[in-house]
């Protein structure tokens, strides 16, 4: 499509500059318009899904099955005033949003939703889609410090520490994949996990890396400050946090960009961990079953598949926010530097060993669980015992036995 | 090159800027504008002020902060690595195991001087 374009401009006698310049809107305005129709689609669906899981109705008012209710809020938000007071600091208040808000939709063109639907194809993707998720945290601290309210100061600061905490095992998890699949690339990285004929079983979840499958996902809603971390802008607590200041456009930036950067981790998983967008039988099935080899249609399956999971992964996460209670900052803190940053490090050196095992042995990588041998079935007992070790940690965040504060004992003092 | 991967995805980024501000111009164009200082002022459960938000603020956070950055390099000197791993072979893995090594000792030592306790 760049080429067409490409064509078409130098055709008319145009500089080459101005194509390129062209192709990166008509490419931000699909990047947009996605992102926005898949924001509206999620906002929808989670008060759906919440109402079912507290045996409520939900929004059923505008539109049949209330599906319209989402664009009535946008609208109502649009024409709202929006507040700034003299207390607050005018430029970084408004540049707070902003910058919130610009990664999360960029990180859409980084994601491949089939082999050639690829915003930008780059050799580094993986390190990039870090590097945009994890600015979006200097947004929030800006806006928290902006808002010159206690509050919103309290949230900007937990939410930095949170994101800074949650980063490294959510960065460290990802390194086994890059150590498995040998590439940074996330189109050669879901390549790598259609080897074989093993469809589900040989993605990397289950094949390789359990570990840094149930570590990531962990990460992964901690870095989109999703309930049970949610502290940022607890509302029991805080009022809400870092944007309680905000009213108006600036509100909805905020919730559409924290929408938007959940479905961006949720492809994210399906890319690293999932089999990104072939089916789970192995290839794809129009291919398998039907013998169908036209390219459209193909792709079409691909991103149904990629799409699916994502919202598996998103449907997830609103159960988990239906169900689990918020975590204290000392318990967020110490889970991450005391238990998954230690574990994640571990676990680089036993998928690299694991790899070196498959490599000496010229072993299909993905081959998984269906290679009878006993050194792979050891490291298949260290993989599950530690996936076991991290499941259990983070029960037990949510167990009865807390320890008291300190100077909070039962006695007095 | 720059018109493939690191450039476009700067353009996109720039254009993201655009289409937010874009996105605030907009609603102040039509959105109402009514200030009165009860609305104006900043939000404190309905209580009157007390003192300004721009104070000393815990050192915790720093120090969770310094820790970061000791971790982030890690992983940025771990990522080449990981690409290069199937070259490398165990010489690879046996240095790696070391530099880690080296980096896990500093996480011990933070934690035995109680830098990640919250309290």
């Amino acid at each position: 499509m760049q080429e067409l374009l490409t064509q078409l401009i130098t055709g008319f006698g145009l500089p080459a500059w101005l194509s390129f310049f062209l192709w990166a809107v008509v490419l931000y305005g699909m990047v947009a318009v996605v992102g926005q129709v898949a924001v509206v689609f999620m906002v929808l669906m989670e008060r759906k899904v919440l109402a079912w899981l507290t045996q409520r109705k939900g929004p059923n008012r505008v539109g049949p099955w209330g599906t319209l209710q989402t664009v009535a809020d946008g609208v109502k938000l649009l024409f709202k005033e929006s507040i700034v007071g003299p207390g607050q600091d005018w430029f970084l208040f408004t540049m707070g949003p902003v910058i919130f808000f610009a990664p999360s939709f960029v990180l859409y063109a980084l994601i491949p939703f089939t082999d050639r639907l690829v915003g930008i194809t780059m050799p580094l993707g993986l390190l990039f889609v870090f590097a945009l998720s994890s600015l979006s945290v200097v947004g929030i601290v800006l806006s928290g410090w902006a808002s010159n309210n206690k509050y919103s100061l309290l949230g900007g600061m937990r939410s930095a520490s949170q994101a800074i905490s949650y980063e490294i095992p959510l960065v460290l998890s990802a390194l086994g994949v890059a150590v498995a699949a040998g590439s940074l690339d996330l189109k050669t990285i879901v390549e790598a996990q259609n080897q074989g004929p093993f469809g589900l079983f040989s993605w990397y979840w289950l094949s390789i890396l359990p570990v840094s499958f149930v570590i990531f996902h962990i990460a992964s809603i901690a870095e989109v400050n999703r309930i049970p971390f949610d502290l940022p802008e607890a509302e029991s607590e805080l009022v809400s946090g870092y944007n309680t200041e905000y009213s108006g456009m600036k509100f909805a930036m905020f919730f559409l960009a924290e929408y938007a950067s959940l479905f961006a981790m949720s492809a994210l998983v399906v890319v690293l961990f999932f089999g990104g967008y072939y089916s789970p039988v192995g290839g794809l099935m129009l291919e398998r079953f039907a013998g169908v080899h036209d390219n459209t249609l193909l792709g079409l399956e691909m991103v149904t598949w990629t799409v699916l999971k994502t919202y598996f992964f998103i449907f997830f996460a609103m159960i988990i926010r239906g169900t689990l209670p918020r975590l204290k900052p000392d318990q967020l803190m110490a889970f991450s530097w005391k238990f998954l940053i230690p574990l994640s490090l571990l676990n680089v050196f036993l998928v690299a060993a694991l790899k070196m095992a498959w490599m000496t042995d010229g072993m299909l990588l993905t081959a998984g669980p269906f290679t009878f041998n006993l050194t792979y079935w050891i490291t298949y007992g260290l993989t599950g015992l530690m996936t076991f070790i991290v499941l259990v940690g983070f029960g037990q965040l949510f167990g009865h036995k807390q320890p008291p504060l300190p100077g909070l004992s039962a006695a007095g003092p | 090159m720059l018109t493939q991967g690191y450039g476009l995805l700067f353009t996109l980024f720039v254009l993201s800027l655009i289409f937010a501000i874009k996105l605030l111009v907009i609603a102040w164009v039509v959105s109402p504008k009514a200030p009165n200082p009860l609305k104006d002022s900043t939000y404190e459960s309905g209580m009157p002020l007390f003192g300004g938000a721009h104070i000393q603020f815990d050192v915790k956070f720093y120090l969770f902060s310094l820790l970061f950055i000791l971790f982030d390099i890690e992983s940025i000197f771990l990522f080449p690595w990981a690409v290069a791993f199937e070259k490398l072979g165990m010489l690879g893995l046996v240095e790696m195991l070391l530099f880690i090594g080296i980096l896990t000792l500093g996480l011990v030592y933070a934690w035995r001087r109680r830098a990640l306790e919250w309290h």
